[in-house]
């Protein structure tokens, strides 16, 4: 049964009380994680723990297997109760019996969870040898029945396969085979799908979904994204600064949330229905202004194109051995118009070919073929020099605010630069004044311009690059999935300054992203890409109402929809 | 105030590193210590300091002169050959030289030689020939920090400068730097140095030409990597894009985020190149006969330790410790300073 109503709930399996968490920063001083968290989790059902980073969510899960940091200290008054034990002050020995066997866990990145110089049979073994000490020829035997059962296809060829010979996808589905291998009752998957494609992440989530109910396991689910939760979770709890926020059948999450922190989680999530002019941000709910704007209609198309691209392609040399050259189409005959003052949104899977869409217009990787048409003047023709004037009317927004601000710059020289460059201002005390006014205007104190960037947060960091961009007064601004590696509140806040500057600036937007709900949210015009091809580009209206291509469909159907009662009640 | 802000924001990278470097009290000192080292090395170049060194101011191995007064070997054996002396006999009636003994004694007398009083103890001791081993100490520094210093310098801006062309550029001069490379390391090291030294004879200048050209490669093959690391970050994407030149790009961006690699190389390099000398030295590959350095000091001291002599070896092993931890600790917070994160 579903345990939603709290009433016929089984006893619970594992108990956290009164969690709190600490780390030890230099000097000795204790900063606080984690505070007075406590739950439980229900024999056969699965709880979600919801929050932004540096929520205190990863650190929670992590210490019911005391996998934390060297430094972490733990409050006495913790217990984390299972089977009577408490995991808190258990011998070690004991912890390493439970670990892996009765609790198991797989984490975000496949990539570098899995062991890259062991084949795959061998790590899935491992853990059958040591816990429950089979034989070589048992272990070999039960994985490719694992490998079966979480959807690999071939599993008796792949068993010998290295993990690089596997997909994203594959890779996380090895994992999950490592950690059910032991029949494992609880089982936690920390962001299991965040580093996936959307339609790798739905296959994942109802492989997790089976498995629970085919094994009788209780998962404990860890994830940014309240969508997702809706579909897999029977509870939910969210948390905020370490503290738990709101704990709920996922029901009342959705349907009646109480908590306003709860609410506005809900409401800065892009939706695929409805196209407000601004998103809600966090601040508006927490001091009760939380309300729904209404939708922008769509905007009038049909003006002179500011950038025009035309058959553009790029091919990659592989390294195909000594005297023999390989090449990877990455792109094939993109094209496209974008006019003044328009966003442009490129969709796509990884490895559809959008990054390089953008990076071969900016010249940062030289195209193979086709023209792009700025003001009618091929800019792959020019040489570097004839270039220099048009690099700062066209301008990048990088998807890594942690990568694309050079750590040994301050905000004033990283913004000064550009600048000074093209000899923008007559000098630097004019340069300053313009800095400053910009800093303003993405919303950061003035005091920013000599402090370094690893002393701002994600979004900060994002608002510093769109201000230095701005520096330069571009026509063009492309946005290489500049949200997607930011926390939803601060996704919102950075989406509505986007869209104020346009509105203020007059900007062209080339608007590339996985997430098709934020691109619904911010573009005019959508271009779908699979496989370095243009799949469909029509404006986003009929893009989402009334999607031609299959692969367009399949894109929008695996998008998380949030809780839709009739789904659980058919997974439960 | 406007001035003021414009003061405030341009301070660029080393500045800062310096602000920061005077607030860490450790790299501090040693900044100091190296300074000391280094003034007292140009000091003694230009003849302000120990220029005498060469002078016997002592007896053979005198003493430190904090050391108490040991009973002398050499005075007891000398007062013994004494008491066991025997009355002389008169040999003048067969002497066929006798006659001319009043002449010599004669001329003797025209001539006045005087001795040089030498002291039995000196302040840190004395070495074989008597000479002050603190002095000697001080002109050796001359050889062994210039060559240290000097050579690890050019090496590893030869280093950097190479492998940031090769990481930054790659393709063609990427394969043009890896084959100078791949050339240098496949000569055995020592042939390298003989056959550099065979060209530019002997001297200190050709010690650190030859330790500058050939120790180059560990500094290049650890700049190139970073270099090829960095030029794909999108900082330096976002630079490229703004239209920042190739060489602002190279070394106004992507250097400072590898100088911790370029400074623990160079006080790396530093400190072998120190123990480099005294072996090419020992090999005769070094410095002149004529020329003191710490290295040939170190060569001497061996065979005084038998005797018990140690203060030479003391002395000098010190000098060089104290400047070699001094480097190394002073890059170590020198590297700190440019790390904004580390504050």
């Amino acid at each position: 049964m579903n345990p939603v109503n709290g009433v016929d709930e089984p006893a619970a399996l594992v108990e956290v009380r009164n969690l709190g968490i600490g780390f030890k920063a230099s000097g000795g001083v204790v900063q606080s994680a984690v505070r007075d968290v406590s739950f439980a989790i229900g024999q056969r059902s699965t709880l979600a723990l919801v929050g932004e980073s540096g929520s205190g969510k990863t650190v929670s899960a992590m210490s019911i297997l005391g996998l934390l940091p060297a430094n972490a200290v733990v409050d006495p008054a913790s217990r984390i109760l299972y089977d009577s034990i408490d995991l808190l002050n258990c011998e070690p020995v004991e912890l390493r019996g439970i670990r892996g066997k009765d609790i198991s866990v797989i984490f975000q990145e496949p990539m570098s969870s899995l062991n890259p110089v062991l084949t795959v049979g061998d790590q899935i073994s491992e853990s059958l040898r040591l816990h429950l000490g089979l034989g070589r020829r048992a272990a070999r035997a039960r994985s490719i029945e694992l490998l079966d059962e979480v959807g690999i296809p071939h599993p008796h060829l792949r068993i010998a396969s290295y993990p690089h010979h596997l997909s994203g996808g594959q890779q996380q589905r090895v994992m999950i085979a490592m950690a059910i291998a032991c029949e494992p009752k609880l089982l936690i998957a920390d962001e299991p799908t965040t580093a996936l494609d959307v339609t790798i992440q739905q296959q994942i989530l109802e492989l997790l979904a089976g498995l629970k109910e085919r094994h009788a396991m209780s998962l404990l689910f860890i994830t940014h994204d309240l969508a997702l939760v809706g579909e897999i979770a029977d509870q939910v709890i969210v948390m905020r600064n370490g503290q738990v926020q709101e704990h709920a059948p996922v029901r009342e999450i959705f349907e009646s949330p109480r908590h306003p922190y709860t609410k506005a989680l809900l409401a800065c999530r892009p939706s695929l229905e409805r196209r407000p002019k601004r998103l809600p941000v966090i601040d508006d709910f927490m001091a009760g202004r939380g309300h729904a704007a209404e939708d922008e209609p769509p905007r009038k198309m049909g003006g002179p194109p500011v950038l025009e691209v035309q058959g553009l392609a790029k091919r990659f040399r592989v390294d195909g051995g000594l005297f023999r050259k390989a090449w990877v189409d990455a792109v094939r005959d993109v094209s496209f118009k974008l006019e003044a003052g328009r966003t442009l949104g490129v969709v796509g899977e990884s490895g559809s070919g959008k990054t390089t869409v953008g990076m071969t217009i900016m010249r940062l990787h030289e195209a193979s073929a086709g023209r792009v048409l700025f003001e009618g003047r091929n800019l792959l023709e020019l040489d570097d020099r004839a270039m220099q004037p048009y690099r700062r009317r066209i301008q990048i927004v990088f998807q890594n605010p942690y990568a694309s601000l050079n750590p040994r710059f301050t905000i004033g020289q990283i913004l000064l630069e550009p600048m000074r460059v093209h000899a923008i201002g007559t000098d630097d005390g004019q340069r300053l004044g313009t800095a400053r006014e910009l800093l303003r205007r993405v919303d950061l104190p003035p005091d920013a311009l000599h402090r370094y960037p690893h002393e701002f947060s994600g979004g900060q960091r994002q608002r510093i690059a769109i201000a230095r961009c701005l520096t330069m007064k571009p026509d063009v601004l492309i946005c290489d999935e500049s949200v997607s590696a930011l926390d939803v509140s601060v996704q919102a806040q950075v989406l509505n300054l986007l869209k104020d500057l346009q509105d203020e600036f007059g900007l062209a937007y080339v608007f590339i992203s996985h997430d098709l709900a934020v691109v619904r949210y911010i573009a005019d015009e959508v271009l779908v890409m699979h496989e370095g091809r243009v799949v469909e580009m029509a404006d986003s209206q009929t893009i989402y109402m009334a999607p031609r291509e299959a692969y367009t469909r399949a894109l929008l159907n695996s998008i998380p929809r949030g809780y839709v009662p009739a789904a659980t009640a058919a997974a439960g | 105030m406007n001035a003021a802000v414009v003061e405030a924001a341009s301070p660029g990278l080393w500045a800062l590193a310096w602000r920061r470097l005077r607030q860490d009290r450790l790299a501090l000192s040693c900044l100091v210590v190296v300074a000391v080292f280094v003034a007292l090395m140009l000091a003694s170049m230009a003849g302000l300091v120990a220029s005498d060194w060469e002078r016997e101011a002592g007896v053979t191995y005198a003493r430190p002169a904090f050391l108490p007064r040991a009973p002398d070997t050499l005075v007891a054996a000398s007062a013994a050959a004494a008491a066991q002396r025997v009355p002389m006999v008169d040999l003048s009636d067969i002497d066929p030289l006798a006659p001319r003994y009043e002449e010599w004694r004669q001329r003797a007398g025209q001539l006045s030689a005087t001795l040089p009083s030498r002291s039995e103890t000196l302040p840190l001791g004395g070495d074989q020939w008597g000479r002050d081993v603190l002095k000697k100490t001080i002109k050796g520094s001359e050889v062994s920090i210039m060559v240290g210093l000097t050579a690890a310098l050019i090496a590893t801006l030869i280093g950097t400068l190479l492998g940031a062309l090769a990481g930054y550029w790659g393709g063609r001069v990427n394969d043009l730097m890896e084959w100078v490379y791949n050339v240098f390391t496949s000569i055995p090291y020592i042939l390298l140095i003989l056959a550099f030294a065979a060209v530019l004879g002997r001297g200190v200048t050709t010690i650190i030409l030859i330790l500058g050209l050939t120790g180059w490669t560990g500094v290049y093959r650890l700049v190139r990597a970073e270099y090829l690391k960095h030029r794909e970050r999108e900082y330096v994407l976002a630079a490229k894009a703004v239209g920042v030149s190739h060489a602002k790009r190279m070394f106004a961006h992507i250097l400072p985020n590898t100088s911790h690699v370029v400074l623990v190389q160079f006080s790396l390099l530093v400190v072998a190149f120190i123990k480099t000398e005294v072996i090419l030295s020992f090999l005769g590959l070094g410095v002149p006969v004529d020329v003191v350095s710490w290295g040939t000091i170190l060569a001497e001291s061996q065979d005084e330790l038998v005797m018990g002599k140690w203060w030479q070896l003391a002395v000098t092993g010190t000098a060089m410790a104290m400047l070699v931890t001094a480097v190394s600790l002073l890059t170590d917070g020198m590297r700190d300073a440019l790390d904004p994160k580390l504050r």
